[in-house]
């Protein structure tokens, strides 16, 4: 298909556009000691940042597709006022100011808050542990799974899911077979969204689980921590970040795009 | 107010490079002042009366970590004083010529035990009471975390903590929820969490005494008006503000 062509004044302002994103990156770039970023990134501090990264981001898209994927499914056919209230409620941790959701965690969840201490009395003592930095994750990285597979299911037709249900499978033989098959590209570009904004969490691992290098500090709090040390060092292991999120984003589009062919 | 201000400042310098040539000459004096976070009060309040004082003169105010106001100095951040939480990181700011002058000391400050109200923990000082408990502190690096890892050597005692925080504010804020047993703050964050905490004092605290230092910055638009801060910090007016929210004199 031929498409009409843009009118030629919109050159300018996607120009002045572009600049304004890649500006701050480039000159982040130009800015990292690339001779002396072994020697930083394998600095015992920013190893355990970057494992303790990898492991809660990991245990946190688990929990987002565990739980995430449940929730999708069901707000998907969802229809009236409780399906919206649902839907808005799953979205917006999403938006949430990082510091307004760690905040929000503490008063739900902190040894002084009702559930807090209901499950001390468990024996679950979240304050200051890894857990918690999980818990903080999975908060605000959810919504981006359950938005991503909820909308991919409302865009699918049930033809298929219908046909194998009058063919006698069960649901949960539908729902295996059938439906979460169709929208695969989504839930990996959902559970790929999840791990970026796990990486990035910063102001609710901050606000409710503390900074303990090996157990609570993870690369962006380390990141935070260099900046007032070593710049150098909070530099290189911006690049790491960077990188690893570019990798994501470039995932996702290749994921969408096959959901985009397949339909 | 401000944020929209700078979002104007931000599309003004996108849209309109033509016209960011700097200030005219016809807009009131202005005194811009970098200083650590534990100042915000007591520098806030001599501002005001610094502006009473001089009509026509606005005090504007950036609070943030020292070393991250000398990373913002590097950067070409326009003040025209710098006020740092300790020596060395005002060292980095001479080293790095961004002062007119030498800075001086101009007050002192001291760590010190708070704990949430109540004391639940039953917490009793840096002594065998703070074992299996939720003590939180600075991150050694940080001025206060330097001071206490300073003062836990004078005092031989080791410290466990369960979370080493950037800011000292963040450790305040982790003892008023409740959500750690005790944290080491200095005495004017003690004091300025008012009954929220209870404050446990450290013999022999002042064996990792602060040292803030205040100067002007070579780069200052407004030398004569900063200058004039500067004395009022030092003066007797300053001392007084000072000392009424904790800081050593």
């Amino acid at each position: 298909m031929i498409r009409p062509p843009l009118p030629r004044w919109l050159a300018l302002p996607s120009a002045v556009a572009a600049v304004f994103l890649a500006v701050p990156l480039l000159a982040l770039l130009a800015r990292v000691p690339w001779r002396g970023l072994p020697v930083l990134l394998s600095a015992p501090a920013a190893v355990d940042a970057l494992w303790l990264s990898l492991r809660t981001c990991a245990l946190t898209t688990l929990a987002c597709l565990v739980l995430g994927l449940p929730l999708a499914l069901v707000l998907s056919r969802g229809r009236g006022a409780w399906a919206a209230l649902g839907r808005t409620l799953a979205t917006v941790p999403m938006v949430l100011p990082p510091v307004v959701a760690g905040l929000a965690l503490l008063v739900a969840l902190g040894r002084r808050a009702p559930l807090g201490g209901w499950l001390a009395g468990a024996g679950v003592d979240l304050a200051f542990t890894t857990a918690a930095v999980v818990v903080a994750q999975t908060f605000v990285a959810m919504p981006f799974l359950v938005v991503s597979v909820e909308g991919a299911l409302r865009s699918t037709q049930d033809d298929y899911a219908v046909a194998a249900a009058t063919l006698g499978a069960r649901p949960t033989t539908v729902l295996w077979r059938v439906t979460l098959p169709l929208v695969a590209p989504a839930i990996a570009s959902g559970a790929a969204l999840s791990f970026a904004r796990a990486l990035g969490e910063f102001g609710a691992t901050l606000t409710f689980a503390g900074s303990l290098q090996g157990t609570t500090r993870t690369l962006p709090l380390e990141i935070y921590l260099q900046r007032e040390l070593d710049t150098d060092t909070a530099l290189s292991l911006s690049v790491v970040l960077i990188a690893t999120a570019a990798l994501l984003v470039a995932a996702t589009a290749r994921f969408s795009r096959a959901a985009w062919s397949r339909s | 107010m401000s944020g929209r201000r700078a979002l104007a400042g931000a599309l003004a310098l996108v849209l309109l490079p033509a016209c960011a040539a700097g200030p005219s000459s016809s807009q009131p004096s202005e005194v811009v002042v970098f200083a650590a976070a534990s100042l915000t009060g007591t520098f806030t309040e001599l501002g005001t009366s610094f502006e009473a004082s001089h009509p026509g003169v606005t005090v504007t105010f950036s609070f943030d970590g020292s070393a991250a106001l000398v990373d913002q100095l590097q950067a070409g951040a326009p003040a025209d004083v710098f006020a740092s939480a300790d020596r060395a990181t005002m060292d980095k700011a001479t080293a790095a010529r961004l002062m007119a002058t030498t800075p001086e000391v101009f007050t002192t400050n001291v760590l010190t035990l708070i704990v949430p109200k109540g004391n639940p923990a039953g917490i009793t000082g840096l002594d065998e009471s703070l074992k299996g408990t939720k003590l939180v502190a600075c991150a050694v690096g940080v001025p206060c975390g330097s001071a206490t890892s300073k003062l836990a050597d004078a005092l031989a005692v080791t410290l466990e903590p369960v979370s080493e925080e950037t800011k000292v504010t963040d450790v305040r804020a982790k003892v008023e929820s409740g959500q750690a047993d005790a944290g080491i703050v200095y005495v004017t964050d003690a004091k300025a969490s008012g009954d929220k905490v209870e404050t446990i004092a450290i013999a022999g605290a002042e064996q990792a005494r602060n040292d803030y230092l205040i100067g002007t910055t070579k780069g200052a638009r407004q030398a004569a008006l900063a200058a004039e801060f500067v004395a009022l910090v030092k003066g007797e007016q300053g001392q007084r503000v000072l000392a009424a929210a904790g800081f050593g004199t």
